[in-house]
């Protein structure tokens, strides 16, 4: 694998990312963890652009940090959480519980993906020109695309969508009006 | 980048979304560590879709923040009632399903 432009960029994202998400976990305060929660999503929308997806990458930026972030830390902010930091992190069994169960999934997963590439049958072999393939200079993920294919054919799926935001939304505002007894 | 390289970045970022939810004990900091898992599987479709040069991956994620959002609302605001209650969002104080 040559070092190009690419793998720098992976190499600086994989970092930032896999960073945050550590500093996200494990930092006390849950508007630090929201912030670095951020971090870790604006990372990951440098990947969606390295992988050629300029348009999931901008709504991610936009849903995730623009507005379920700042969700978040309305909930942090509103909800006062400064008291009892000690309470935190669990007891030593929790945590060694937790450490393993995490430690069993990694080993799982890195069996099954890296068994697969060094036994030398990728899972998954690229079609050359398979699925949605699109003439001429058209990148794949382009708006223009994404659209046309969201607006036919998964039309049925982005309506229920719009349903599952309506109900969501109805569903906050019941619950965070209405008080529990 | 090789697919594998992107397959075994999101399962770290899924493991640590899991310990997350495993370690913590403030209600909202969970939320976050699921909405982390959320994102890497976001990461896999993804990077899918540049692998297999198809769209349907990245459709996907589109389906997959809408169900984020919808969840962090209803999440958030589940969140806010249990506060107003037990006025508190740690969850080993939380033990309103214990009999």
């Amino acid at each position: 694998m040559a070092i190009n432009l690419q793998t720098i960029l992976f190499g600086l994202f994989s970092v930032v990312a896999v960073g945050a998400a550590m500093m996200m976990i494990l930092h006390r305060n849950p508007v630090y963890s929201a912030i670095y929660l951020i971090v870790t999503l604006f990372a990951l929308a440098g990947f969606y652009v390295l992988l050629n997806a300029p348009f999931v990458a901008s709504v991610h930026v936009i849903v995730y940090a623009g507005a379920i972030m700042v969700l978040f830390l309305f909930v942090i902010m509103l909800l006062n959480l400064k008291r009892d930091p000690s309470r935190e992190r669990g007891k030593v069994a929790r945590r060694a519980f937790a450490v393993l169960i995490v430690a069993a999934l990694l080993v799982e997963i890195g069996v099954l993906i890296g068994g697969a590439f060094l036994n030398g049958n990728a899972p998954v072999d690229p079609p050359p020109a398979a699925g949605l393939a699109h003439e001429g200079t058209t990148f794949m993920g382009s708006t223009a695309i994404i659209g046309k294919q969201l607006f036919t054919t998964y039309l049925l799926p982005f309506e229920i969508a719009s349903v599952l935001l309506l109900v969501g939304m109805i569903g906050a505002v019941i619950l965070a009006k209405r008080k529990l007894s | 980048m090789p697919l594998v390289y992107y397959l075994l970045l999101s399962a770290i970022l899924f493991g640590i979304g899991v310990a997350g939810v495993l370690l913590r004990r403030n209600a909202i900091v969970i939320f976050m560590s699921v909405e982390l898992m959320l994102n890497a599987v976001n990461l896999t479709f993804v990077a899918f879709a540049a692998h297999l040069k198809n769209l349907e991956g990245q459709i996907f994620v589109f389906f997959v923040m809408v169900v984020a959002a919808a969840e962090v609302a209803v999440g958030l605001a589940l969140i806010v009632a249990i506060f107003r209650v037990k006025a508190t969002v740690f969850i080993d104080e939380i033990n309103l399903m214990k009999w």
